[in-house]
C-alpha cells in the first residue's frame, strides 16, 4: 500500500511539475535558514574541540558589583583575585583553571608587523581543555610555577611566522619578552570564550605580579565537574562562596551578582542585564519563538499552495472517491505526498546549507569559525521540517477529506 | 438486487429549501437494464447518485443486496462502490494527465492487487470496448466518443454488478452514441451486467427494458 502511495506521490508530483519546483523551493530556503541558525548556535554553545567535555565544565565570566537598590551597577570580567579565592577554592571542582582574556598584540616579522591574540593561562587550562596538538606539548602547571618563558601556538600563527614548518624551537617576541615555542595547536574559532587565542603564555610571566591583587577585570575561570551531577553541587558551593566574599568598596557595591555558568547561561544572563540566576527558560522560549515565527510564513504558503492545488484536482478527488477511494485513503496518499516532497526539499536544504557554511568559513568572516552540519543539527532540523511538512500537510487533507464526492465531480466545493 | 423506499432528498440552505427528490419507491433486478427519464431539473441526476451511494438522501432506506446501505460509514461505502458498483459520467471525468490505461486501473488501485494483475485486467477491459490500440493515449488525444469508452472500460475493469451512467451519450453525436448504447447493452446482455442509464434520448430510452420516468423529484411512471 505505502509502495502505491509512494509510486503516485512520484507521479503526481511529476505531473505538477511548477507547484512542485515553488514547493521545493520554499521548504529547501526555510530550512537553510533554519540549518545554518543552529549551526552558529551549535557552533557557539554545543560540545566542540577543545571544549569536549562541555558536559561537565561551567565557567565564571562576568561579574556585576551594584547599590542596594541595583541604580549603579558594574559589570566587568572577573579579577585574579576574585577567582582564586573564590572560584578556585571551590571544595566540590575536580580542576578549577584560571586564564586571562585574551588581548591583542603584535610580534614582527622581518621587519613587518604581525597582528596577534595573546591568553595567559595557568597549568590546569591544558588539562581542562582537550587542545589538538600538531606538534610539542602544552604549557604545564610546573611551567606557570616557574615562570617559564614558553609560548603554545596556533595553527593560523605558525602559518603566518613560519609558512607552516615547525615551530618547534623556534621563538616569539611580543612586547618586549621572548618565548620558546613549545607547542602548535589547531585553530579555536573566536566565538568560544574559553579556548579562542593565537598564542598562550604562562600567566606567571606578567611583567608584574599586580594583576593578582586585581578583584575585577580582565580573567576568567574554567571549572571541571568530576561528573554532570556535581554541576549543581558546584553552583551552590560557588554561591556559599559569594557570602563570604570581600567587596573591594562595600559603601558603593554592597551587592555582587556572578555565577558559575555554560556558555549557554551566560549569554542568558548577559541578555538579561546580569540578572541572579540566568533564566535559560526565557533564551530557549525566544529562539524557539523565533523560529516558530521563521516556519509560519512558508508554513502558510505552502497551505496555500496545497489547498488550490486539491481545488484544481477536486474532479479528480471526486473520480477516485466514486470508484472507491476512501476519504482516509486519499488523506493518506495526500500526506504521503506531502512528506515526500518535504523530505526531498529537506535534502535539498541540507546541501544548500553546507555549501552555505563552508562560503562563510572561507570568507574568514568569523576567526578560525568552522560551521559544519553534524547529527545534532541535522536531528534539530530534521524535527522541524517533520513539524513543517505535518502542519502543511494535515489542514489541506481535512479540508479535502471533507469534500463531498458530488460536488466534487462539480468541481467545487463547499 | 436494489431497493428504494420511500427516499427523500433536501437542500438546505440558510435561505432556500429546494426538494429534489420525494416519496420515490423503486426495485430494480439483477441484469435488468434501465432508463430514468425526465425533465431538466426535476431529479435524475440526484436519483443515480443516491443509487450510486455517491449522495446521501435525507430520508428513506437503500437497499443494496438486501442490505440497507443507508447508514453506512464512508469507508464501508467506499467498498461497496469500488466492488459492486461502476460509474460513467456525462462528462467522461478522465484525469487529464494519466494515460487511458492508468485512467481506467483507478478502481483496482484500492484493491489488494498487484501491478502485473491491474495491467491485465486494465487491458482486458479496454479491449472490451474496443480501445486497445490506444492504451498509452492521454485523454486530450483521443475523441469524445473514444474518451467515453475509456470511462466505461474504467467502470468495468472491476467486474462491477451495477453500472450507473448519467446521459453516457449526452456530450454525443447520433454515431457515437449508437457505439456507446451497443457496449452497455452488450456488457447487459452477456455479463447480466445491472445498467441503469439517465437519459433525455428518447431513442436510447426505448432500447432499454423498462423506463422510469421523474417529474419535479416525483415518480411518475
Ligand atoms: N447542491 C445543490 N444545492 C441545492 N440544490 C441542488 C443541488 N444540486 C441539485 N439541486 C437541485 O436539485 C434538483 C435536481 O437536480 P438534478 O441535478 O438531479 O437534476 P437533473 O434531473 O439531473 O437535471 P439535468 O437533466 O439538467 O441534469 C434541481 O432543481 C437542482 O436545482
Ligand atoms: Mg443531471
Amino acid at each position: 500500500m505505502i509502495r502505491n502511495y509512494l509510486l503516485v506521490a512520484v507521479k503526481v508530483l511529476w505531473r505538477r511539475k511548477f507547484f512542485t519546483f515553488i514547493s521545493l523551493f520554499g521548504i529547501s530556503f526555510t530550512l537553510l535558514v533554519l540549518t545554518v541558525a543552529t549551526s552558529f548556535l551549535d557552533h557557539t554553545f554545543g560540545p566542540h574541540a577543545p571544549e569536549l567535555k562541555q558536559d561537565r565544565m561551567l565557567g565564571v565570566y562576568t561579574v556585576r558589583l551594584t547599590s542596594d537598590d541595583g541604580s549603579f551597577q558594574m559589570t566587568d570580567k572577573p579579577g585574579y583575585k576574585f577567582l582564586n579565592e573564590y572560584v578556585r577554592t571551590i571544595p566540590s571542582a575536580e580542576k578549577v583553571s584560571i586564564f586571562s582574556d585574551f588581548t591583542s598584540t603584535a610580534t614582527y616579522r622581518k621587519g613587518e608587523e604581525v597582528k596577534l591574540y595573546i591568553r595567559r593561562t595557568d597549568g590546569e587550562y591544558w588539562e581542562i581543555l582537550d587542545f589538538e596538538f600538531l606538534e610539542g606539548r602544552p604549557i604545564t602547571r610546573e611551567d606557570e610555577q616557574k615562570a617559564n618563558f614558553v609560548a603554545v601556538i596556533n595553527e593560523a600563527t605558525r602559518e603566518k611566522l613560519f609558512n607552516g614548518e615547525s615551530a618547534m624551537g623556534k621563538s616569539i617576541t611580543m612586547e618586549g619578552q621572548n618565548f620558546n615555542i613549545i607547542g602548535v595547536v589547531k585553530n579555536a574559532p573566536i566565538i568560544r570564550m574559553t579556548p579562542f587565542s593565537d598564542v598562550w603564555v604562562p600567566l606567571s610571566t606578567f611583567k608584574t605580579s599586580g594583576y593578582k591583587e586585581t578583584f575585577t577585570g580582565g580573567f576568567m575561570a574554567a571549572i571541571l565537574a568530576k561528573s554532570e551531577q556535581d554541576l549543581d553541587l558546584i553552583r551552590s558551593d560557588f554561591k556559599a562562596n559569594l557570602t563570604k566574599v570581600q567587596l573591594p568598596d562595600p559603601k558603593k557595591f554592597p551587592r555582587i551578582l556572578t555565577g558559575a555558568d555554560t556558555y549557554f547561561e551566560s549569554f542568558a544572563r548577559n541578555l538579561e542585564g546580569g540578572a541572579d540566576d540566568p533564566r535559560t527558560g526565557t533564551l530557549i522560549s525566544i529562539l524557539v519563538l523565533l523560529a516558530v515565527m521563521f516556519i509560519i510564513l512558508p508554513t502558510i504558503n505552502l497551505v496555500n499552495i496545497n489547498i488550490s492545488r486539491i481545488m484544481e484536482r477536486a474532479s479528480e478527488i471526486g473520480v477516485r472517491k466514486a470508484f472507491g477511494a476512501s476519504s482516509l485513503t486519499l488523506v493518506g496518499q495526500f500526506i504521503v505526498e506531502n512528506i515526500l516532497l518535504t523530505i526531498i526539499g529537506g535534502l535539498l536544504g541540507f546541501i544548500l546549507s553546507s555549501l552555505v557554511l563552508s562560503y562563510i568559513n572561507n570568507t574568514g568572516w568569523i576567526p578560525y569559525a568552522q560551521f559544519g552540519l553534524n547529527y545534532r543539527i541535522f536531528i534539530y532540523a530534521f524535527l522541524m521540517m517533520i513539524i513543517f511538512g505535518i502542519i502543511s500537510g494535515v489542514y489541506p487533507a481535512w479540508r479535502m477529506s471533507r469534500l463531498h464526492p458530488v460536488e466534487a465531480l462539480k468541481g467545487g466545493m463547499k | 438486487m436494489i431497493q428504494l423506499e420511500n427516499i427523500e432528498k433536501v437542500y438546505r440552505t440558510d435561505t432556500l429549501e429546494t426538494v429534489a427528490l420525494s416519496g420515490i419507491n423503486l426495485s430494480i433486478r439483477k441484469g435488468e437494464f434501465v432508463s430514468i427519464m425526465g425533465p431538466s431539473g426535476s431529479g435524475k441526476s440526484t436519483l443515480l447518485n443516491i443509487i450510486g451511494l455517491l449522495d446521501v438522501a435525507t430520508g428513506g432506506k437503500v437497499s443494496l443486496n438486501e442490505k440497507v446501505v443507508s447508514s453506512h460509514k464512508d469507508r464501508d461505502l467506499a467498498n461497496l462502490r469500488n466492488r459492486e458498483l461502476g460509474f460513467i459520467f456525462q462528462k467522461f471525468h478522465l484525469i487529464n494527465d494519466l494515460r487511458a490505461i492508468d485512467n481506467v486501473e483507478i478502481p483496482l488501485l484500492y484493491r489488494n492487487m498487484s501491478y502485473k494483475e491491474r495491467r491485465k485486467m486494465a487491458e482486458e477491459a479496454l479491449e472490451k470496448v474496443g480501445l486497445i490500440s490506444r492504451t498509452s493515449h492521454f485523454p486530450s488525444q483521443l475523441s469524445g466518443g473514444q474518451q467515453q469508452r475509456v470511462a466505461i472500460a474504467r467502470a468495468i475493469v472491476g467486474k462491477p454488478k451495477i453500472l450507473l451512467a448519467d446521459e453516457p451519450t449526452g456530450n454525443l453525436d447520433s454515431q457515437m452514441s449508437d457505439e456507446i448504447m451497443n457496449i452497455l447493452k452488450e456488457l447487459n446482455q452477456q455479463e447480466q451486467t445491472t445498467v441503469i442509464m439517465v437519459t433525455h434520448d428518447k431513442r436510447m430510452a426505448d432500447m432499454t427494458d423498462r423506463i422510469i420516468r421523474i417529474f419535479d423529484g416525483r415518480q411518475v411512471a
